[in-house]
């Protein structure tokens, strides 16, 4: 996995719960470093091991914690630039939502050794869809889910989310958009370069 | 002839376009380019005089204008904030001498879209300023990470050198950095000196008292050295009890002897460990290189190596001072008596 997500998971644990957890953590997955380096590449066992190791010393469930790392990465303000990435996918939620297919080839277009997992969206009849997530570390679809709740409430739409099923590397979120324009939303200032 | 531009049409494809009438006044402007003056209508407004051509640099009139059809116009707004844009005349089949303009930001767009807060929906669906943003942005970003990355590798890199050159139980310079100075010395013209200075007794100590003992002399040693030399000289810890001390730009033989002095007389303060009482002195050979004089670095340490060990076989303690006399002597297998020799 790209040391990007890896690092994500680092600043999630570090800023939600301290340094010395993160430690435990690191401890724990037998890592033999403590610090990831965001712009490197690292084995896909020792992201397994990582989210292992957080689930253990944290006692939280693995999709619970999933969801709290999608929730993390798009709403703490150190992530501010992967919110506003995000936000340049659309104008609406709807639209946004449409453009999570375009998600992988986004990124790596930013990062070209950054894969991440394919995405696609099915429409259905009555503001309902469906995301069906590739889940190579299993409760990806968990972080897209955390991703979608903080993104509606970005564009001010009012959406129902849930977990249907998933199995064999794929999972699926359902997503019922009730209003569009629910509330009022986060402004997104095309110019206001963060960083 | 009125015009038979279908402003729906243009504004949805093309919302920076401008037409112009035959007088080069502007009768039409895109919604988006209309945002750029928010205050002033363009529609009434001679072209020309909200814009200036800056190339082709012959466009000076409307003449000249309509003359550069199908040619990349780069333009600037003549008010504050002057804008840089690109664009694109083209003739209409209506009335004749009636053109639309198109325009766009091109490279300009990131100050474009700050300095008149656009957003998505002033861009045509099909126009890549959104994917433009988007890259400027995650570029920004990745470059960002990118540079943290190179920044601690570099640091990392220094340290590693700075141990590399380090001896890690005293912080003295190890023998890699040793050579290192000794080799741009020798290179240069100026004068300098090397002390070889081996411990004496301190084996017993080791012995007696354990590593541990043995270490905290080491350590103490090492602070001595240092205090007892200056800034410029080097102390390097080049073997198990064996020290290095380079000092550049020495005027006198005096001053060697001084600091030789120094350093055995504080070795011989005995170093308390464990409510022991350790013990120990140093013999020290040194040579001194008058400026001008180019030896090699093997035959100066050999040299030292010779200072060093008449100190010993004088009864240690001591500072022998190297001359070719000394070598000869220990070739024959006499006792040397080197000069400038200090009774301990």
């Amino acid at each position: 996995m790209h040391g990007l997500i890896n690092r994500s998971i680092q600043s999630y644990v570090c800023d939600s719960y301290g340094i010395d957890i993160w430690l435990d953590v690191t401890h724990r997955a037998a890592l033999d470093f403590t610090e990831f380096e965001a712009m490197l590449n690292y084995d896909d066992a020792t992201t397994e091991q990582v989210l292992n190791a957080v689930s253990e010393v944290l006692g939280r469930p693995r999709d619970e914690l999933m969801e709290d790392i999608g929730t993390y990465l798009v709403s703490h303000p150190s992530f501010e630039a992967v919110r506003r990435l995000l936000r340049f996918g659309g104008v609406n939620f709807e639209d946004f939502l449409h453009s999570l297919d375009d998600l992988p080839d986004r990124a790596r277009l930013a990062v070209s050794d950054l894969h991440l997992p394919k995405v696609e969206l099915c429409e259905h009849a009555g503001g309902q869809f469906s995301l069906i997530c590739d889940a190579p570390v299993a409760g990806y679809g968990h972080v897209m889910m955390g991703i979608l709740r903080v993104m509606a409430d970005d564009y001010g739409a009012l959406a129902l989310l849930e977990q249907t099923g998933g199995g064999k590397g794929v999972e699926t979120v359902s997503i019922t958009l009730i209003e569009a324009e629910y509330a009022e939303g986060r402004s997104f200032d095309l110019g206001a370069r963060v960083g | 002839m009125t015009d038979v531009f279908c402003y729906p049409v243009l504004d949805v494809l093309c919302p920076m376009h401008l037409t112009l009438n035959e007088t080069g006044h502007i009768t039409h402007a895109g919604p988006t380019i209309q945002k750029l003056r928010v205050d002033v209508p363009m529609v009434g407004q001679r072209f020309l005089e909200v814009f200036a051509v800056k190339r082709p640099r012959s466009i000076t009139c409307m003449e000249d204008l309509r003359r550069a059809e199908n040619l990349k116009l780069h333009l600037e707004m003549r008010d504050p904030p002057r804008t840089e844009l690109k664009g694109i005349m083209v003739p209409t089949s209506g009335h004749e001498g009636n053109v639309i303009v198109n325009l766009s930001f091109g490279i300009s767009i990131l100050d474009g879209v700050r300095d008149y807060s656009l957003t998505n929906a002033d861009f045509a669906a099909t126009d890549l300023a959104i994917e433009m943003l988007y890259l400027v942005e995650a570029k920004t970003a990745a470059m960002e990470a990118s540079r943290r990355l190179n920044l601690r590798l570099q640091g990392a890199k220094i340290a590693a050198e700075e141990q590399a050159f380090t001896d890690t139980l005293t912080g003295l310079k190890n023998r890699r950095a040793m050579d290192t100075v000794l080799a741009r010395l020798v290179a240069g013209q100026s004068s300098f000196a090397v002390m070889h200075i081996d411990l004496d007794y301190f084996k017993a100590v080791n012995d007696t008292y354990g590593h541990a003992a043995g270490d905290h002399v080491l350590q103490s040693v090492a602070r001595v050295m240092v205090e007892e030399t200056r800034e410029t000289d080097v102390v390097a810890r080049v073997g198990g009890d064996e020290f290095t001390v380079i000092l550049p730009d020495v005027r006198s033989d005096d001053i060697l002897r001084k600091v030789g002095r120094r350093i055995i007389d504080r070795l011989e303060v005995p170093v308390i460990f464990d409510g022991h009482e350790c013990r120990i002195s140093a013999s020290i050979g040194t040579v001194w290189i008058q400026s001008g004089e180019r030896p090699s670095m093997e035959a100066l340490l050999s040299d030292a190596d010779v200072a060093l060990y008449a100190s010993k076989h004088a009864g240690r303690a001591r500072q022998t001072f190297y001359s070719p006399e000394l070598r000869q002597a220990a070739n024959a297998g006499v006792p040397p008596v080197g000069r400038g020799h200090q009774s301990g």
